[in-house]
C-alpha cells in the first residue's frame, strides 16, 4: 500500500509542517507518493525541503507534479524537476526548464561539499547587486553580507549535515505578511541535524533539558559548535547580525524544533517545540525590501 | 625588510580556480592561512608581514577567523621559538571588515590597519590608554618608554608596562633603540 502525502496548495516554511505531520505517521521504508497536483505556489524554503524530503526515504518515492502548467512551470525554471528525478518517481507533466526566471537568483543548486559554495556565492553576487539595490533598495555594502550570509548557511551543510542539501535564492512580493518585494535564501538538508551535530562535541555534557530546541538555542542563539575551536560558531551569529542590521528574519527548523530571529514586521512564534520530527536542519533567511526610515 | 602577501594569489593558487576571488568557506581559510604560514617560515627573527586584501571580493566569517584570526594568534602565542612575526592589513575594505571586526572581537584581539591614504590605525579590542600610546609611538617613530611617558603624562613604568603589552599583542616592535609602531617607520617590501 502506498500512502499519499498531500502538499498544501501554497507551500512555505510553515504549511511544510503539514506535509511533515503527513510523514510522522508513515514508516520509513513505506510506498510513498508525495502528490503535490493541487499546489499552486511554493517558496524556496517549500521546494528544497521537498527534495529534503525525498532525500529520507528509504524506498524511492513518487511524486505527482503541479497540474498547473504555469506552477509547474515555474518549479521547472528553479530547477526543482532537475533534482527532483534523482530522488523520486515523477508521475504527471513535467516542462523542460526554458528561459531564467527573473525571480530567481540562484536556481535550486545542490550543496555537498566546500566548492559548492565557491561556486554559489561566485554566481550569486553580481545578481545579488543589482536585484538588492534595485528592487529591495538595500545598498551596495549589503550584498556582500548577502553573499557572506548564503556562504555561512550553505557552510553548514558541508560541515554539519553528513550528506548534501539544496540551495535557492529567489525574491517575490510577500503580501500576506508584509506587502513589500523580499530576497529569500533557503538551504535544506535531511542530514543529521543541530542535536545530533552538538551531541558528537567531545566530553560534551547533556543537560536535563536537553532536545532539538535547546540545541537550536545553543547553536543559532549563543553561537555554540561541536567543535572546541573558540572560532567556531560564529557563522550563526554573523548571519544574525547582518539580518538583524537590514530588519530582516532567520527561521532554523531542526528534528522537532524551530527557532526564529522575528522582526517587528512578523508575528512568527520565536521557539517552537515538539512539532513532528523530521531530520536535517531547514534554514529560511528573508531580507525584506527597505522602506524609507528603515535601516541603513 | 617587509614581506607583502596578496592574499588574492595565495587563494587562486590555494584553490586551484582562478576565478576564485572569494575568501569563503573555512578549509579554504585553513589552507589559505597554511600558505601564508609556509611563506613565513623562512622569515627570521622579527618579521613584518603585509597581508593585503586589495583584490579580495570578500570574506566570511569562517574564513576571517582562520585567516586573520588564526595569524594573529599564533603571532601573539609565546612558543614560537623566539620569532617574532608581526602584521600590517592592506586592502581592508567595509566590504571585509564586518567579519574581520567580529573575529577579533570574539578572540579579543587587535590588528593595524593600513588605510588608502598610507597611514596606519589599530582596530579590534584595545581600550583608549592602548589606542593613545600606540598613536603616539607612531607619530613619534623610534620610543622609548620616558618618552612615551613624557608625552602622555604619566611615569616610564606605566609607559613600559604599556609598551611592552602593546609588544606582546604584536602591535609594536621592541628593538634595541626603543619601541616601533608596527605601520610606522618605512621599509622595503619583498613581494610574493
Amino acid at each position: 500500500m502506498t500512502s499519499v502525502i498531500t502538499v498544501p496548495p501554497s507551500l512555505d516554511d510553515h504549511s511544510f509542517e503539514q506535509v511533515v505531520e503527513q510523514l510522522a505517521s508513515v514508516p520509513q521504508d513505506a510506498k510513498l507518493l508525495v502528490d503535490a497536483r493541487h499546489t499552486r505556489w511554493a517558496s524556496p524554503y517549500g521546494l528544497t525541503a521537498l527534495l529534503a524530503l525525498g532525500q529520507t526515504r528509504e524506498e524511492r518515492a513518487g511524486f505527482a507534479a503541479p497540474d498547473s502548467e504555469e506552477t509547474a512551470s515555474y518549479w521547472a525554471r528553479t530547477g526543482f524537476f532537475k533534482h527532483a528525478e534523482e530522488l523520486f518517481d515523477l508521475h504527471g507533466s513535467v516542462p523542460r526548464a526554458r528561459g531564467g526566471e527573473s525571480g530567481v537568483l540562484l536556481e535550486i543548486t545542490p550543496v555537498v561539499k566546500s566548492e559548492d559554495v565557491h561556486d554559489v556565492v561566485g554566481r550569486i553576487q553580481q545578481k545579488a547587486q543589482q536585484i538588492l539595490a534595485k528592487e529591495l533598495n538595500i545598498d551596495a555594502k549589503a550584498t556582500v553580507g548577502f553573499a557572506m550570509t548564503l556562504s555561512e548557511v550553505c557552510q553548514n551543510i558541508v560541515e554539519h549535515a553528513g550528506r548534501g542539501g539544496w540551495v535557492a535564492v529567489q525574491t517575490y512580493t510577500w503580501r500576506k505578511r508584509l506587502g513589500r518585494r523580499v530576497v529569500v535564501i533557503a538551504v535544506c538538508d535531511a542530514g543529521c541535524g543541530f542535536r545530533q551535530s552538538l551531541e558528537s562535541a567531545p566530553g560534551r555534557v547533556r543537560g536535563d533539558r536537553w532536545d532539538d530546541a535547546e540545541a537550536l538555542e545553543e547553536a543559532v542563539v549563543r553561537g555554540v559548535s561541536r567543535f572546541r575551536d573558540p572560532g567556531r560558531g560564529q557563522g550563526l551569529a554573523g548571519v544574525r547580525r547582518y539580518v538583524g542590521r537590514w530588519d530582516g528574519k532567520v527561521s532554523v527548523r531542526s528534528g522537532t524544533a524551530r527557532i526564529a530571529i522575528v522582526p517587528s514586521w512578523d508575528d512568527d512564534v520565536p521557539l517552537q517545540e515538539k512539532l513532528a520530527p523530521f531530520p536535517g536542519a531547514q534554514v529560511q533567511v528573508t531580507i525584506p525590501e527597505r522602506v524609507t526610515g528603515g535601516p541603513r | 625588510m617587509m614581506m607583502h602577501i596578496d592574499v588574492s594569489s595565495v587563494l587562486r593558487q590555494t584553490v586551484s580556480c582562478e576565478l576564485y576571488s572569494n575568501l569563503v568557506t573555512r578549509p579554504t581559510g585553513a589552507a589559505v592561512r597554511a600558505q601564508i604560514e609556509a611563506l613565513l617560515a623562512d622569515s627570521r627573527e622579527r618579521s613584518l608581514t603585509v597581508i593585503d586584501f586589495s583584490h579580495v571580493g570578500m570574506i566570511d566569517f569562517s574564513c576571517a577567523d582562520e585567516v586573520v584570526a588564526k595569524l594573529l594568534l599564533r603571532s601573539v602565542a609565546t612558543e614560537r621559538g623566539g620569532r617574532e612575526a608581526y602584521f600590517l592589513f592592506r586592502g581592508v575594505t567595509d566590504h571585509h571588515w564586518d567579519p574581520i571586526e567580529q573575529v577579533l572581537e570574539r578572540h579579543r584581539l587587535a590588528l593595524v590597519l593600513e588605510t588608502d591614504d598610507g597611514v596606519a590605525r589599530i582596530v579590534g579590542m584595545v581600550d583608549d590608554e592602548e589606542r593613545d600610546a600606540w598613536q603616539k609611538v607612531y607619530e613619534l617613530g623610534r620610543t622609548a618608554p620616558a618618552e612615551l611617558a613624557s608625552v602622555l603624562g604619566g611615569d616610564e613604568t606605566g609607559a613600559r608596562t604599556m609598551l611592552d603589552g602593546l609588544h606582546r599583542r604584536r602591535l609594536v616592535m621592541r628593538t634595541d633603540q626603543g619601541y616601533v609602531a608596527v605601520g610606522g617607520l618605512g621599509g622595503g617590501v619583498r613581494h610574493d
